[in-house]
This record gives C-alpha cells, structure tokens and sequence, in this order.
C-alpha cells in the first residue's frame, strides 16, 4: 500500500517539478525587453561594452601626453606568443646620471590572443585592456602599434 | 446561431453545382480532388514553413534570444529562404544503401500528415473526408509514419540511423497506445467517432469542461502523447543531435531531408488539431454559461479563426515543453508510458465509463 501512495506521490512531485521549469522559462518567454541579443551593426552607436571585455592593449596617456611605463619589459617577458617588444633607450638624467627609459612599445595586434597576461604582469599599470574591437583591416602592417605615442615621458614619480 | 454565417458549405455547393451543370459528374470529381489537394498541398507548404519559423522564434524567446532577425523584416523570409537552398542542394544516395528501401522512407513519411489532414475540420463545411471512424481513421493513418521512420533508418547502412530509427519505433508504439486510449476515453463521453459530431456536440460546452476529471487526464496524456508521438522535444531522441547526429534522417539531404522535416512540423499542426477538435470543441467559440452578451460576442468570430487560435494555443504549449525540459533517456520513456501513462489511462477509461454511465457530466 506504501509503495501505491508512493507512486501517486512521484506522479504529483513530478509534475510539480515539470511546472516549475515551465514557470521559469514562461518568465523568460513574456519579459522579451530582457533579450540578451545584440543586433550589432545597427546599434553601433549605442553598443557598451562589458567592463571585464578585453579588446586590445592600449597604454593610457594622460593630458600632457605622459604615460606611465617605464621599459622594464616584464610584459615583454610575460606574453606567451611574442606580441610586446619593448625598444628602449638611454637618456642622461640632470644628476649625470644614466637612465633607460621606454622608446617604442611595439604591440602586435595579430598575435594577442588577448590574454591579460601583460597587464597583469605590469609593475606600474602602463597598459591595459581597451574596449575596441573593430580591428578587421585589408593591410596587415596596421596591425602593429605603437602604444607610446610620439613625444610621450614617463609621469613623474613612477617607480622604476 | 449567429456563427452559422460563417459556414463554409454555400461556397463549396455552389463549385459543385457549377462543375456538375457544366462537365461530365467524372471530371467534376476530377476537378474537384485536384482543387483539394493542390489546396491541402499548399496549406501544409505555407503552414510547415510558417512553423519552422514560428519554433525559431518561440525557442529564441524562451532562451532570451531574438531568433532570425536578417532575412526580411523580423526575419520572416528565413524559412523561405532555407527551403530554397533546401532544393537546390544535391540528393546525395549513399554508397551500399538498400536505394529502393531509402528513396522510399522520406515518401511513407510525408504521406501521413496528408492523409490524417483529410479528416480535420477547419471551419463549418470545411472538411473534406467525413467518416463514421474519423478519430479510428486518424490513429490508424498516423501510425503509418513509423514505417517510413524504421526504414529510413534501416535503409541508410548508418550506425546512429539505424539507433534513431529502432527508439523511435520503440517509442511510437508505445505512445501510439496512450494516444488511442485517451481519444477512447473523449470517445466513450462523445458516443460517436464521427468527427464532425464530435465538434457539433461540444456546442453547449467543449468537452474538456463538460467531462471535467476524466477529461482534463485524458488532455494531459493526449498532449504528453502527442508530444512523443511526433518526435519533439523533450522526447526527441530518435534525432537527438549531440549523440546521434540527427538519428534517421542523418543520410538525406535536400527535398528528402525536407519531407521528414515538413512531416514533423505538419504532425505537429495534426496533434495540435486532435486536441483541438477532442478537447477544445474544435471551430466551437468559446461560450460561458449563462453570459448570452458574451457568448454573441464570441459567436462573430469566425470558426476559422477559432480553430486556429486553439491549435496555435497548444502549438505553443507543445514548443514549450521542446524548449523547457531536457532530453528523455529511452528507458525513461518507456518507463513514463508503461509504468505511468498506461496506468492511469486505463484507470481514467473507467472512470470515465462510470462518469458517462451515472451520468456525472454536463
């Protein structure tokens, strides 16, 4: 008799589970405005990105045109296929003394696989990950940047 | 009745009489079968592709999503476009394939939607078969598919074919019992399996409402039935795509592809219209008791329309099962119809005897 008030019972538990599941995707069905598709080409123009996107490495430079990477090519070391070179310089500073500091930080856009390495490895948070991810381009050599711009020093007080 | 106005038999008299005063009684039933089959050829053509599209979207819906959005505003051309590439695709024939066995499938299969189609009333004086045994008819002609389902899956010399092809006759035949035994039961409470007098004695009340418990089991297993018996979701595991690519029909492509993909979505529409004539008092309006401004109301929309808002409500419901609940294993659907559905419907079955016996129903 146990067993026959066990069976109405997984009967009922059943279907209760089944409505359950129902209720939850009935939810989703009539709350269409919650879609989660982007229809990308047309909404270009109001397209966010999400924080933790990672588009490419850009290296921020403030308004005086100052960055704050110091050369010490650790995201060099750390990137896994190659795509950071960092040619750096010597300079004299005003106690006489010699100083390396970054000339070019040569990114290769085509070999990122985006990552984070780099970022992370960064000591003084120079690079980071941009948000643009527009790069298809016919001309293959505009796939290598330089992400100090022209004429750009290092902030002051950045540490070596 | 007000409703009666919408009666579809002027129309389809007055071609007859036309034809008959003019031509030989022979070619006017020539004329008269081609018009109904290039009639029913183009309804299960538009209707099919209608569902395809209809499933992309209710399935994108139900995951968030937005469907096809491309092709055409809203994306309504997509399955027009998909049927176009569909025919000019190459019909590829296997090597060492029982060729007679496999061009022959794809035909049984298609050929059962367009006979069970037959019996279906659309509207008052729209029906084109009108047995004594409809609903007998239906059960019988419906269970042809699996024929065409086990040979294709035979006929292919395909491991994951011939695996699809065996769970879905296991599960159709199966099913093919708790579909038959719960039309039974609406039959007992009709006295008839004349289909148009089902749908004529569901005017005072459909007869989910007038056979109330009995009734309302027998809806839930014809719907959990039906379901498998056309091979969707969440019973779909004679195709299931991740472990057997698309069982039975892995070998077709092209138009032949395109049958069994059309039979589906036109077994669909056939389940959805069982219900709906069984259940929902087919082109019946939907009356409330005593409400006479209500019910006149109800009485100006067409039975047409009626019709198809009630297939399209458990079109709608049976896609929402497909989306919702995983994949069955077999032996959980054998499980689910021996140990569960065949059970209660046998009990359901006197129940319902009872009920019609004692005369507890409206």
């Amino acid at each position: 008799m146990k067993s026959f008030f066990n069976y109405i019972a997984e009967i009922f538990s059943g279907i209760w589970t089944l409505l359950t599941g129902m209720k939850i995707t009935a939810k989703y069905f009539f709350t269409p405005w919650r879609n989660v598709t982007q229809q990308y080409p047309e909404n270009r123009d109001t397209l966010v990105m999400y924080d933790r996107f990672r588009g490419e490495v850009i290296m921020p430079h403030n308004e005086n045109n100052e960055h704050k990477c110091t050369g010490c090519g650790l995201c060099e070391n750390a990137c896994p296929n190659g795509s950071i070179e960092i040619i750096s310089k010597s300079i004299m500073t005003e106690e006489g003394k010699k100083k390396r500091i970054i000339d070019q930080h040569i990114y290769h856009l085509g070999m990122c696989t985006f990552c984070n390495l780099c970022v992370r490895a960064c000591p003084s948070d120079a690079i980071k990950m941009g948000q643009k991810f527009e790069h298809a381009h016919w001309d293959r050599s505009t796939f290598t940047k330089v992400l100090n711009q022209p004429g750009s020093k290092i902030m002051e007080g950045i540490k070596e | 009745m007000a409703f009666e106005k919408y009666d579809f038999t002027p129309i389809t008299q007055s071609i007859h009489q036309g034809l008959i005063e003019n031509v030989s009684p022979l070619l006017t039933t020539i004329i008269e079968w081609t018009i109904i089959g290039v009639l029913y050829l183009l309804f299960i053509a538009v209707f099919g592709l209608f569902l395809v599209y209809a499933e992309r979207k209710v399935c994108a819906a139900f995951q968030q999503r937005l469907g096809p959005m491309r092709v055409g505003p809203w994306g309504i051309i997509q399955t027009i476009a998909d049927f176009i590439k569909l025919l000019m695709k190459e019909l590829i024939t296997p090597k060492s394939v029982d060729k007679f066995l496999y061009n022959l499938a794809p035909f049984i299969v298609i050929i059962v939607p367009f006979l069970t189609i037959s019996v279906i009333p659309f509207a008052p004086g729209l029906q084109s078969l009108d047995f004594d045994i409809g609903i007998f008819f239906v059960t019988a002609v419906s269970s042809v598919g699996v024929i065409g389902v086990l040979l294709a899956g035979w006929a292919s010399n395909n491991k994951y074919s011939l695996i699809g092809g065996m769970r879905s006759g296991a599960q159709i035949v199966s099913y093919e019992l708790s579909v038959g035994m719960s039309l039974i039961t609406m039959v007992i409470l009709a006295g008839t399996m004349q289909v148009s007098e089902i749908v004529e004695l569901q005017r005072g009340g459909w007869f989910l409402f007038k056979g109330h418990i009995p009734a309302l089991i027998a809806f839930t297993i014809f719907v959990i039935a039906g379901t498998a018996e056309t091979n969707r979701g969440p019973f779909d595991l004679a195709e299931a795509e991740s472990e057997l690519t698309a069982g039975f029909h892995t070998e077709y492509s092209g138009i032949k592809f395109a049958f069994f993909f059309l039979a589906e979505y036109i077994n669909l529409f056939i389940v959805s219209a069982m219900a709906t004539i069984v259940f929902l008092g087919g082109w019946m309006p939907f009356h409330f008791g005593d409400w006479a401004a209500f019910n006149n109301v109800m009485d100006f929309i067409p039975g047409l329309v009626w019709f198809f808002l009630k297939v399209f409500g458990i079109i709608f419901l049976i896609m929402w099962f497909k989306w919702t609940f995983p994949r069955l294993r077999i032996d959980q659907i054998l499980t689910l119809e021996w140990k569960y559905l065949l059970p209660i419907n046998l009990f359901n079955i006197l129940l319902m005897a009872t009920m019609v016996l004692l005369g507890w129903h409206w």
